[in-house]
Order: C-alpha cells, then structure tokens, then sequence
C-alpha cells in the first residue's frame, strides 16, 4: 500500500467521476477481487449557484449521483462517487479508487486513468475550438458623417 | 356529504394499454430510442430537466418519451422520480466565471475581453422551415478554430471596477430549500432564484415580457449571457476533502439594469440574475428580468402593484407541477359536490319562479 | 500525506438498503403509533458503544439534511467517523439537533431539546435514548395508540409528565437496547405506579 496525496486522488476521482461508464469498462474489463463496504447506491446531489454570479448561494437543482465503497483483499478501501446512475460504473470506479492506493498505481494510471483524462481533455478543447470559431470579428462601418 | 364509490378499474387499464399503443404510433415508422431524443431534442431535455430540478439528461429523455411529447407531463415525472432518491449532500457553489463556455454574448460590450462568443445559436438563422431536414440529408460540420485556455471573466466585473454596479457581496449562509422546507413569504433572494429557475418558462417569460412592456419596468439590458459546462465540486464526508464529481450544462444571464437610485442606494446600475440548468437562454433572460423585478422592495423602489414585482403572485404560480396538479383535479370525479351544486341552482330558480308567481298574483 | 484509507471503522451499514430500511423504517413506525410496545430490528453492526438498534434507527431516520447529536460516551471518533460515512448527518450541539442519541444521563438536562413551534411542531427533537434494560415493567403509559395501558422501563416520570404538558410541542423517545426499540412519543402520558 502507497502514501497518496489528497490532491493527487481528487484529481483521479475526478476522472473517474466524469468518465463514460462504457469507456472505463473497456479499459478495466476485469474487477480484481473486493468486497463492498457500502453497495452502489444511487442518490442525488444539491447544485448550488450564487446570485449575480459571486453572491449568496442559492439551490439551483439536484443531480443524480452514484457511490460506492469497496475493499480490497489487502484492506485498502477505495471509494467512489459517479455522475449518472450506472452502478457498476461507481463499484469499477471504487475499486480503481482503491488499486491507486496500492503498488499496482503506476500501472492504473498508465493504462486507464491516462487515457480517459486525454479523451476528457480532447473533447473539451474540441468544444472550445467550434467555440472559438464563432467569436465576432467586429469592424466598424464608415458612417456619412465621417466623410 | 362524500360518498365513496368504487369502478372503472377495467376501463382505467384498457386505458392504460391504448395509451401505450398510442405512444408508439404507426408501428411501420421506426421507434424512437431514448438516446435519441437526448442527442436530438436536447433543449426539451434541457427544458425537463430545468423544471423537473434534475440534471440528468437520459431521465429527462426517457420522460419525454414516456410522455409523448407532453414537457409538463415529463416534469411531472422527473419531479415524482427524484423525490425518491436520498439527497447524498449539497455542492459548493458552481463557478460559473470558470465556465468552459459555448457561447458568450453581451449586449452591452462590443469589446469585451474573451470576445462575442455566438456558440450554437438559433440567432440569425432566418426562421425558414429547412426542407432538407425531412430527409435524411448531410450535416454541416463544425468549424474549428484555435482556442484559448483562459478563464472568461464576467462582465459585471468591469463595471464593478468603477463602482458604477452594484456588488454582489459572498455569503456562506446555508440557503433555504423549498423542496425540503415549506416556502414561508415574504422570501429572501436565493428562495426566489430557487423557484424561479424551476418555475415554467412560459410563467416566467411572460411575467418578464409584462416587465418590458411597463408592469413594473426595471430598464434591463443583457450584460452577459453565457452557456457552457462547469464542474460540480462536492465534500466527501469520508474522504475529508472535495472531489468534482460530475460537469454539467447551463445557462446564466446577468442582466443591467438603470436606476436612478433611492432613499437607500445611490443611482447606480443595478443586476439582475438567471441561471438554468441546460442550454436555456429565454428562460435564464427572463428569470433574471423577473429577479431584478422582485427585488425593488430592498433596493427602496416604489411597489407599482405589477405581477412581477408580486413576490406571492410569482412564487405561489410559477411551479408548472403545482399548477397543473390543481388544475387538472377539477376533471377528476365531483359528481357529489356538484349534485349539492345542483340542489342548491335548483332551489333559488323554484324560489325566484315562485316570487315570480305571487308577484304576478298580486 | 495521508495513509491509505483502511475499513475498520467503515462496516456496519446496511447491507441491502432498500429492503433493511424500509422493514427498519416499518418497526419504528409501529414502536411509535404503539408507544411501549417493545420490537425487534436489524441490519446494522455500529461501533461501540451503540446499540444494533440504535444504528438502525440511525440509519433509517438520519441522514445529511438531520443536524445530530452525539451525547457522552457516544461522541467518540469511532462513532463520528461511523456516521460521516454512513448517514452524513452533520453533529451539532444539543440545541440544534433534530436527533440526539446517548444514554438518559447523557442526554440530561433533556430540556435543552427542540420541542417545536406553534405552527411547525414537527421541528422538534427524537431522542435515542440508549438504555442497559428495556422490559415492559415500570411506569405506566397511556394514550394515543395504546389501548389501556402498558408498562416500560423508562428511567424516571417528572420529564415525561413535563414533556407531555407541551403537548402539542415537545420531543419524541425512541428507547434503544441491544436489538430492540421501544418509541415514547410526546403525545404518552407517563405515571408512576
């Protein structure tokens, strides 16, 4: 078992949270052994907002979120919470959650984590480059008076 | 004097199976699939999911269809089915001025730093029917662009700069929930923003609509509008640290508005608020018109009696579930209050017919 | 740094939520409408010093929206650390909570507790009282949702009878012990005999 960094493991729940239950599948097809702590339980979370941007916070609306919390056979605990409601999407994720802890991290990152945070990054910068392509390019007109 | 009576269970569930014959149609056209009404009806998705108070866009899909199409009906769903899950914790407050933004505009700043984003917009389009969409033609590709990773700052900020806007000062104070607690009037802000945010977007367009034409005019222009996808960061109790735990679309608009100032505020601009789940840019415009109406009583502006300045009239009516709940009851079975109803028309024509009568005897 | 997480303190909960909470939620609902009548639950494993049936009302009745709590030797970092996962229920002091648990010493003086408003009385406090015996031998009960009367081992009378003169305010007692619960809601009159 490893020493981790709680900002090193936010980051990698964080992948994990928004990643496509389809696409961590297919990287982890296998689950090592584990046994649940707290079964994939499907719940909600509270969004807030801020009046005028930076204000007081306000209640916007709820969305739906899954964790779960695992342990593996040499007592690490991982535990993860998921956007959506996909189940096995949150037990896989709490079990990477709790691999990451463990000697077999640099393999994990390399070989699930590394590659869902490219596609995350390349679909974000896709979105932003057809963003970019509508910026207005303004000119000013020659107006009658200015003659 | 109630009278229970029992029936029609046969009739309801023959109902029931004409209703789901209905909802499938001519069953020579292909069925529609949820994924496709998320992907390809995204913005009554986005409606669904606004109203209903649940950002998840395969629920909201799955409403529509199950619904054939009826939006209030698809809230009414998604309201039923979240009040069934276990509310897990609260985020911190998004931070929409780190939105990875679609689309950004201002109405008031041609040259606004980050630039006139127009995103995927139905503005300038000319509102043609467009024929090739009823076959199954090519789809325009996006144009790309190179972009720049940096935060987009909010408008109001350069305003703010020079003291001419007011400030929207930071709280932590936990908010008030309507779906947790009753709602107890005269609100507070973030009550308002609450309820208006899942209000109907009709509702809420047309109360907004009546402030422009006068009913409570509050001068508002579009300081910014801006739709894009931010990250949800929420405390994990057992972690002992935030985690982001999911991205999701909205759609904010802070309104500029004139005043000439108060007994209490100096003349300044002032703002008005929306922010919506999804892409929803008419009703984040019109819940921050409808905000900035509200709100006259603590910036000292007189109350001119318009609906949108009418925190009761607006919050009690703008909920589509509530309204549609007490309006639609008045087609179930009354057969005894109306037969009392009856009784009671019957008697005063027998007394006015005999008043009639002595008169005429008389 | 921080270690790896381990489990020790995190086991316990409710293995199949759906069904154990709503056959928990059941038998406290009935220990309620039938104040005095004594049931059986099951389903949770808390840390000491909790009683099964405490962490089962816990777990049914709590969650991160219900200010708890912790009340003597039941504010301890296993049981702190046991909620935090399990129910999220943030602890307040005593004022403050919608639920409090701990012994009846613990918990004294009990009118330190939420008892409602005139126009909200639900906004009121339930005690989890965490009790050594719990018999049908003791002080009488009567009221609403007992018959004649019943008998409890509650641990004295003048609380009650105050607590009872509040009505329609005042707080509601779950008593705890071992596996098994036994509800006193505001609405009991208690007497000695």
């Amino acid at each position: 078992m490893n020493d981790v960094s709680p900002s090193a493991r936010r980051n990698w729940m964080s992948t994990l949270s928004t990643s496509a239950p389809g696409r961590l599948a297919a990287l982890l097809p296998d689950l090592p052994d584990h046994a649940l702590l707290r079964s994939p339980e499907i719940g909600a979370v509270m969004v807030r907002g801020r009046a005028g941007a930076t204000g007081a916070a306000f209640n916007l609306g709820e969305m739906t979120v899954t964790r779960c919390s695992v342990r593996l056979q040499d007592g690490v605990v991982g535990h993860a919470w998921v956007q959506g409601r996909d189940k096995d999407h949150a037990r896989r994720a709490a079990v990477v959650d709790g691999l990451m802890q463990t000697d077999r991290a640099d393999y994990i990152r390399q070989t699930i984590l590394a590659p869902l945070a490219a596609e995350a990054l390349a679909a974000r910068r896709s979105r932003a480059e057809k963003a970019a392509a509508t910026k207005v390019d303004f000119f000013t007109m020659v107006r009658g008076e200015d003659r | 004097m109630y009278v229970a009576v029992k029936g029609g269970e046969r009739a309801i569930d023959n109902a029931h199976a004409w209703l789901a014959e209905e909802r499938r149609g001519d069953p020579a056209v292909p069925e529609l699939s949820v994924p496709q009404i998320r992907e390809q009806m995204a913005l009554a998705v986005n409606r669904v999911m606004a109203e209903g108070s649940l950002y998840d866009p395969d629920l909201a899909a799955l409403a529509i269809k199950q619904a054939r199409g009826d939006l209030i009906e698809a809230v009414f769903l998604i309201r039923a089915y979240r009040t069934t899950l276990p509310r897990l914790a609260a985020s911190a407050p998004v931070d929409t001025g780190a939105m990875a933004v679609d689309r950004r505009i201002s109405a008031t700043f041609k040259d606004l730093p980050g630039g006139q984003v127009l995103g995927p917009t139905f503005d300038y389009t000319h509102r043609l029917l467009d024929f090739a969409l009823m076959a199954e033609g090519e789809v325009r590709v996006a144009v790309s662009a190179p972009a720049t990773p940096d935060r987009v700052p909010h408008v109001t900020g350069f305003l703010n700069q020079d003291g001419l806007i007011e400030e929207a000062a930071s709280s932590d104070a936990l908010p008030p929930d309507l779906t947790r607690e009753p709602m107890e009037l005269p609100a507070d802000r973030a009550l308002r923003l609450q309820a208006l945010t899942r209000g109907d977007e009709g509702f809420v367009l047309g109360l907004a609509y009546s402030t422009q034409r006068g009913y409570g005019r509050t001068h508002a222009f579009v300081g910014e509008l801006r739709i894009g996808t931010v990250t949800v960061e929420v405390d994990i109790p057992e972690l002992g640290f935030s985690v982001e735990i999911g991205e999701i679309e909205l759609t904010e608009c802070e309104t500029v508005n004139q005043f000439k100032g108060s007994r209490t505020e100096p003349p300044q601009f002032t703002r008005g608020y929306g922010l919506v789940f999804g892409q929803s840019e008419r009703k984040a415009i019109a819940m921050s018109l409808v905000d900035r109406a509200l709100r006259w009583n603590e910036l000292g502006e007189d109350f001119t009696g318009a609906p949108a300045q009418d925190e009761e009239f607006v919050l009690m009516h703008c909920d589509n579930v509530q309204a549609t709940g007490f309006l639609e009851h008045i087609k179930l079975p009354h057969y005894v209050d109306f037969q009392s109803e009856l009784e009671l028309v019957r008697r005063l024509r027998a007394e006015v017919a005999a008043a009639a009568r002595q008169e005429a005897a008389e | 740094m921080t270690h790896a997480t381990h489990s020790a303190d995190l086991s316990g909960g409710f293995t199949e939520i759906s069904h154990q909470s709503a056959r928990a939620f059941r038998e406290i609902l009935e220990a309620m409408a039938r104040p005095g009548s004594i049931r059986t639950v099951v389903g949770a494993l808390p840390p000491a010093p909790l009683s099964v049936a405490a962490g089962v009302v816990l777990l049914t009745l709590t969650d991160p929206t219900t200010p708890l709590h912790l009340a003597g030797e039941a504010d301890c970092k296993a049981v702190r650390d046991w909620v935090a996962f399990h129910i999220g229920a943030p602890l307040v002091a005593a004022e403050a909570a919608a639920f409090a648990i701990g012994t009846w010493e613990a918990l004294h003086p009990v009118s330190r507790f939420a008892i409602g408003q005139p126009d909200y009385p639900d906004r009121a406090a339930t005690l989890i009282v965490e009790a050594d015996r719990l018999t049908n031998h003791g002080p009488a009960l009567t009221g609403p949702g007992i018959e004649t009367a019943t008998w409890l081992s509650l641990p004295e009378t003048a609380a009650f009878h105050a607590n009872r003169a509040l009505f329609p305010l005042g707080f509601d007692c779950i008593f705890t012990c071992g596996d098994r619960l036994a509800g006193v809601p505001r609405s009991t009159r208690v007497e000695k005999i």
